[in-house]
């Protein structure tokens, strides 16, 4: 129930009206947010609108069968975000709430507090929980939002599409031993790794789904209490010089710790190496072993952005659209996902609505991934460089233990490794010549002979 | 504090923020109800407990007058914090994100012509009846 365009008629003039029918291909955040923010916005403008979400998983089983694979941090910029929209995350959802990085190297460990000694990043499970999980107090991140979703007024179909025609006037899609259906608008929200990504390519809309790198997550039943005593309440870090590894972390969940790693092909070698250096196996309890694992999973993350994440009617968000370099996937959805409720609503459903308001959000994102990428590059140097490592640890240690002075080493560790903050605004405060003196002054410290002596 | 709540917990009658102090932040109810409290000369007027989900502190975000009210838990109460600089950019970026709080301003402006309009009305109905008494002492 769309205006169509007529022959002639230019495209920026297709809209959604009343009764029009909008088809969402993935339940995770990104399609359970648009759906949501689509609804919110036709609620407020007075526009009544059928929204269908397509999700064959059901997120509140365990895994694999309900799990969305993503190590499940909920940055401090996405829970205040959330809560501005009236969107609290209970702590029915969040497993444990995050309220310091310990940050791993050779050379030491150091605790980073945050900023306002409030717990403000969560860790969830999006599905319910790993493999071996019998009995839970928290729910699935991804049910959660789909229920505040279906609360709205959407539905949910939990079948698969297996066929999607862009052909006629509007988009058709088939879910199996069904008769297609036509929609007015579809909305694509199936992450890197489904399957229905290849209902997309080669159809000639130009689509070219994001570049993507493989990761590895697994998860370690160790109980609560155990938890507490060990991890606690940190996510814990690592910048260990073991070749390809981009990043590590060690996330506290209500009874289990996920492991998760980011780099270049990673592989057994190379996860293995992670799991028995000395300082992962100093933050686990005395005896742990690296097996068995309660589940593991080696899912691919987006490394770039798609080319023409849109069409007449038809559009990507979240992760097949684009998303942050390795941090605040979840926090990208969110944002791709609103602009393109708002586009829909409030501007058209036309590529070139599509290519004015809501191109502009994705491509904002991909350009601080651009400055993120040079930031990782830095990163990579100072995983190589002793010297380099212990200048950190030092100006973060005196940072953390001296109250009143400035922290700003520990704000761009925190950024960094939260995701709070725009790869653009951790560069800048990390390019200021009062934080760029105080790192060439414990630079040169490090690499005193007199001071590596002492050390 | 269970391990999954999200921001800081307050204990039955903690201030949370105090009039007169300059915000830099608003709270969002998370769990628990917080008294608003106004304090003059000496005297302090309750005006209003608010319940879980509510926005609290708000005008800080767009004023830079000091806080108007005391807040204070009313029993165990759990609130998050808004920073100002961070929301603002985001506004900035996505003016639809101040929707939910330009809503509970609304909200509460239309609460306050009500009330206003009540004690305008008991006023003048106070008014009157001394009028009339003042009318039958002649």
């Amino acid at each position: 129930m769309v205006r169509s365009a007529g022959p002639g008629e230019k495209r920026h003039n297709l809209h959604l009206v009343d009764g029009s029918r909008v088809a969402v291909i993935g339940g995770g955040p990104a399609g359970s947010l648009v759906s949501y923010f689509l609804l919110e916005m036709a609620e407020r403008s007075g526009l009544e609108l059928d929204v269908e979400i397509f999700e064959p998983r059901n997120f509140s089983c365990v895994a694999p069968k309900g799990c969305n694979m993503c190590g499940g941090i909920i940055s401090e910029t996405l829970v205040q975000n959330l809560a501005a929209e009236g969107i609290n995350i209970p702590s029915t959802i969040v497993q444990r709430g995050i309220e310091s990085y310990m940050l791993h190297m050779d050379v030491g460990s150091v605790r980073i507090e945050t900023p306002l000694q409030e717990k403000r990043i969560g860790s969830v499970y999006r599905g319910a929980g790993p493999r071996d999980l019998k009995d839970s107090q928290w729910g699935s991140f991804d049910h959660h939002l789909e229920q505040l979703t279906v609360a709205k007024g959407a539905h949910v179909t939990r079948k698969r599409v297996v066929e999607v025609s862009l052909d006629d006037d509007r988009p058709k899609i088939a879910v199996k031993g069904e008769q297609p259906q036509f929609y007015d608008l579809l909305v694509v929200a199936v992450g890197v790794n489904s399957a229905a990504l290849k209902l997309f390519t080669g159809n000639g809309q130009g689509y070219k789904p994001p570049e993507s790198t493989k990761t590895f997550i697994s998860e370690y039943y160790l109980g609560e209490e155990t938890i507490e005593k060990t991890l606690g309440d940190s996510m814990h870090v690592f910048l260990l010089n073991i070749p390809r590894l981009e990043f590590a972390a060690i996330i506290p969940k209500g009874d289990y710790a996920s492991v998760c790693l980011l780099g270049e092909s990673i592989d057994k070698k190379l996860v293995q190496s992670f799991l028995d250096s000395p300082q992962v196996k100093a933050c686990m309890p005395d005896g742990w072993s690296s097996d068995p694992r309660s589940c593991q999973c080696s899912p691919k993350i987006s490394v770039g952005a798609a080319i023409r994440p849109y069409a007449d009617r038809l559009v990507f968000v979240g992760d097949c659209g684009v998303t942050r370099l390795y941090k605040d996937g979840i926090g990208a959805a969110y944002r791709t996902a609103k602009a393109c409720a708002t586009t829909a609503v409030f501007e058209g459903i036309s590529e070139a609505n599509f290519r004015r308001h809501y191109w502009p959000v994705c491509q904002s994102i991909s350009t601080d991934n651009s400055i993120g990428k040079l930031s990782f590059a830095v990163t990579r140097q100072i995983q190589k460089w002793r010297f380099a490592r212990r200048a950190l640890l030092r100006m973060t240690e005196k940072e953390q233990n001296s109250a009143g002075r400035r922290r700003d080493m520990s704000q761009v560790l925190w950024d960094m490794f939260t995701g709070s903050a725009p790869y653009r605004d951790i560069v800048t405060l990390a390019l200021h010549p009062r934080f760029l003196a105080r790192l060439a002054w414990e630079l040169a410290l490090s690499a005193s002979p007199f001071t590596r002596a002492e050390n | 504090m269970g391990k999954g709540d999200l921001g800081k917990t307050y204990s039955d009658g903690e201030v949370i923020t105090r009039q007169g102090d300059v915000g830099e932040c608003m709270y969002v109810i998370q769990k628990g109800k917080v008294q608003v409290v106004v304090e003059k000369d000496g005297v302090e007027t309750p005006l209003r407990v608010a319940d879980e989900g509510e926005f609290m502190g708000e005008m800080a975000i767009f004023d830079r007058e000091q806080r108007s009210a005391t807040l204070r838990a009313v029993g165990e109460a759990r609130l998050l914090t808004i920073d100002k600089k961070n929301f603002l950019k985001r506004i900035h970026k996505d003016p639809s994100l101040a929707f939910q709080l330009v809503r509970t301003m609304s909200k509460r402006i239309r609460e306050l012509s009500d009330e206003i309009a009540r004690l305008k009305i008991n006023l003048n109905r106070e008014q009157a009846a001394i009028d009339e008494r003042e009318n039958s002492d002649y």
